[in-house]
């Protein structure tokens, strides 16, 4: 380092000096038009590798797809995009979330899918007041406890698709369930929701066992059901998860005798994997592949078009998450420091979603049908709805 | 607990552990009779798992993975020990430990480049995709049991291989006491490129056979890492006997753990491993000690 050529600073320094004078130059002719031009950064903060990275990628696409769709612009200003792989890993969520907040400066974060994940991005929103979309993550807390004004859901609370499935099992006759699921944030609340349900129906929960997030080795587990064998069992588990232990259920020839149910997650967007090991499988889910709504069509038409893929509820939770978010600066005139007719705008929001009619709760949480899904050929049909307008208690939150 | 499901726990504990033994095994060998502490054991292993999911989308054929994969690993461990690990010859550890872990950084990431974020699965090769009927509500998959006889098969191979031939024999005394050995007339750098690649290629294989079991995702090495170190340090570094007990200890302990300690089932393997080493620090069985 002692061996540099002198004159290089020097001509290093005149550089310096002359483009920040420009700068200052520049900056002497305030313009505040240009400013307000300036694009919206939305920062998506994603898992997008590991075992749920399927879900990231198709809330990113449907995100994407519905902005396009309304002319890239929110607004009336253009939309810049940042992403940060946050790879479903708890211990790394403060880092991430900073990287969006602080370094990027994003104007509004759209994430995530993990619930641990989410709840320091909660804690560091709250903090910042940054704008905050979850666009699937249902941990309960986010619009309950932790809620607040510029945080907003465009997914579920963990409770609403997993409580009326209680009932779903009991009304079928069932009064003795086993549950399964990952020890974390999201499998807890599930099943504690489940219960509450199936209790409600008159069922009674004669065991309950717990995966270590995130294995996927369940032999174990699906013997000791086997062994004990419930009437039914209640299980939850999402993206790479959800396909193998549908298809090791089936492998023990557990279908036949023990039925499966589970909140939809079971079976979104991971039917053709499962393939002929999830025929049959009922779910409940705030989506159903075949719901015909206009909406709905059109959502589905244009996402294979644009991304030769079938959209699943992570799409339509992005696309959903997206039309909060153009609500919001719509009513804002793009302008993002306006926070109080955004978040007023978003909270009011009734969406003509592809999931049906959805409006917001008062901690910001989707107000939505619940549907009962059951898988034939290969498709989550729609049965009927389990839960209409199904709102989350929101207990705990101090804006309800 | 019924004997029946004493049976199938005991079932599911060994078809776990005879895949990690193909695992460890490779790594044992590695570390007795060469010194090397390979890291990237585990990143092999993924390899594998990603050669049957290409080999089973581009060819439709998973036995057509056995072969690739043996060819594949052999290939792959004698690169790595002419290019990589000969230079370290007579280093120390943390050499090695900074090699093998630059080496994982670099499969991952070729891994991503090619295959991508997803998680996949691979379907359960045709001539063994049912399952064999245990009782009137409970089966047993059939390619399971088939890895239990792979397992066996390759424990029975290598210990005839480690027992019974001349280059078994090489192999032991190399690994009770190189220096001396190598007076005697063993070929050193020949023995250890077969040691490579013989142990790169049992990892290779061993995700191959797993995958239709498990699923294919980034990063799929790292776990399976941490379980071959922790069964070789308590099998005793070096002895191929400790590996195998080690693996099915393991397995065993995964299998019933989860069924009568749950809250523990994260890391009941860890206690199992400084349990053993409380008593034995050395190990179950007398390795090398390298």
């Amino acid at each position: 380092m002692g061996n540099r050529n002198p004159l290089d600073r020097r001509s290093a320094l005149k550089v310096m000096g002359g483009a920040s004078a420009a700068a200052l130059g520049l900056r002497a002719f305030p313009t505040p038009a240009i400013a307000q031009g300036a694009p919206i950064k939305v920062g998506f903060m994603l898992p997008y590798t590991g075992t749920y990275a399927a879900l990231a990628k198709n809330i990113d696409n449907a995100f994407r797809q519905y902005v396009a769709e309304k002319g890239d612009k929110l607004g009336g200003r253009a939309v810049e995009y940042v992403t940060v792989d946050d790879q479903a890993e708890p211990s790394k969520a403060t880092d991430n979330m900073n990287k969006l907040v602080d370094r990027e400066k994003v104007d509004v974060v759209v994430g995530t899918v993990h619930s641990g994940v989410q709840m320091a991005m909660v804690k560091i929103a709250r903090e910042t007041s940054k704008l905050l979309i979850i666009p699937n993550a249902g941990v309960d807390a986010a619009t309950r406890a932790a809620c607040a004004p510029n945080i907003f859901r465009s997914s579920f609370s963990n409770w609403q698709p997993s409580f009326p499935t209680g009932k779903v099992m009991a009304d079928d006759g069932h009064k003795a369930a086993m549950t399964i699921t990952w020890k974390y944030a999201a499998g807890e609340e599930c099943v504690a929701a489940f219960k509450e349900g199936f209790g409600k129906g008159g069922g009674q929960v004669v065991g309950e066992l717990w995966v270590p997030f995130p294995e996927v080795e369940f032999q174990s587990f699906l013997t000791q059901i086997a062994e004990k064998k419930p009437d039914a069992v209640f299980a939850f588990f999402a993206g790479g998860g959800a396909v193998k232990f549908v298809k090791d259920y089936a492998a023990l020839g557990l279908r036949k005798s023990v039925p499966l149910y589970g909140p939809g997650f079971l079976t979104d967007g991971t039917l053709p994997a499962q393939g002929e090991a999830a025929e049959g499988l009922k779910t409940t889910l705030h989506y159903a592949d075949d719901l015909n709504n206009p909406a709905d069509k059109a959502f589905r038409a244009a996402y294979q078009k644009r991304y030769n893929a079938e959209p699943d509820v992570y799409s339509v939770q992005g696309y959903d998450a997206a039309a909060l978010l153009v609500i919001g600066m719509d009513a804002a005139k793009g302008d993002i420091n306006a926070k109080d007719a955004i978040y007023k705008a978003m909270r009011g929001a009734k969406i003509d979603s592809p999931r049906g009619p959805m409006t917001m709760s008062a901690a910001n949480n989707p107000i939505q049908n619940i549907y009962l899904r059951e898988v034939k050929n290969g498709k989550n049909t729609y049965v009927k709805i389990a839960a209409e307008a199904l709102a989350d208690p929101g207990t705990g939150c101090r804006m309800a | 607990m019924s004997a029946f499901f004493f049976f199938v726990q005991l079932l599911n504990a060994v078809q776990f552990g005879l895949v990690l033994y193909l695992v460890a095994s490779g790594l044992t060998l590695l570390l007795g009779i060469m010194g090397v502490i390979n890291l990237a054991h585990g990143a092999f292993y993924m390899v594998g798992a990603y050669l049957a999911f290409a080999v089973v989308q581009h060819l439709a054929s998973f036995w057509l993975a056995l072969p690739l994969a043996i060819v594949l690993g052999l290939v792959l461990g004698a690169l790595l020990e002419h290019f990589l690990l000969a230079r370290l010859e007579g280093a120390d550890h943390l050499s090695q430990v900074l090699l093998s872990f630059g080496l994982i950084l670099l499969i991952n990431e070729a891994q991503r480049i090619i295959f991508g974020n997803d998680a996949h699965g691979i379907e359960v090769p045709a001539p063994l995709n049912f399952s064999i009927p245990l009782s009137e509500t409970f089966a047993y998959p059939a390619y399971r049991l088939f890895v239990c006889g792979v397992g066996i098969a390759f424990v029975i191979a290598l210990g005839l291989v480690m027992g019974r031939t001349r280059i078994g024999m090489m192999l032991r005394a190399s690994a009770e006491n190189r220096t001396m050995a190598r007076a005697l007339g063993v070929d050193a750098k020949l023995m250890y490129l077969g040691v490579t690649a013989a142990g790169i290629s049992c990892a290779v294989l061993a995700g191959v056979i797993a995958a239709p079991i498990a699923s294919v995702y980034p990063g799929m090495g790292d776990q399976v890492l941490i379980l071959s170190f922790v069964v070789i340090v308590l099998g005793g570094i070096g002895s191929l006997n400790g590996a195998l007990v080690g693996a099915l200890l393991l397995g065993a302990v995964d299998a019933f753990g989860k069924q009568f300690f749950p809250d523990f089932a994260a890391f009941l393997v860890y206690v199992a491993m400084i349990a053993v080493l409380i008593v034995r620090p050395q190990g179950l069985f007398r390795g090398t000690g390298a």
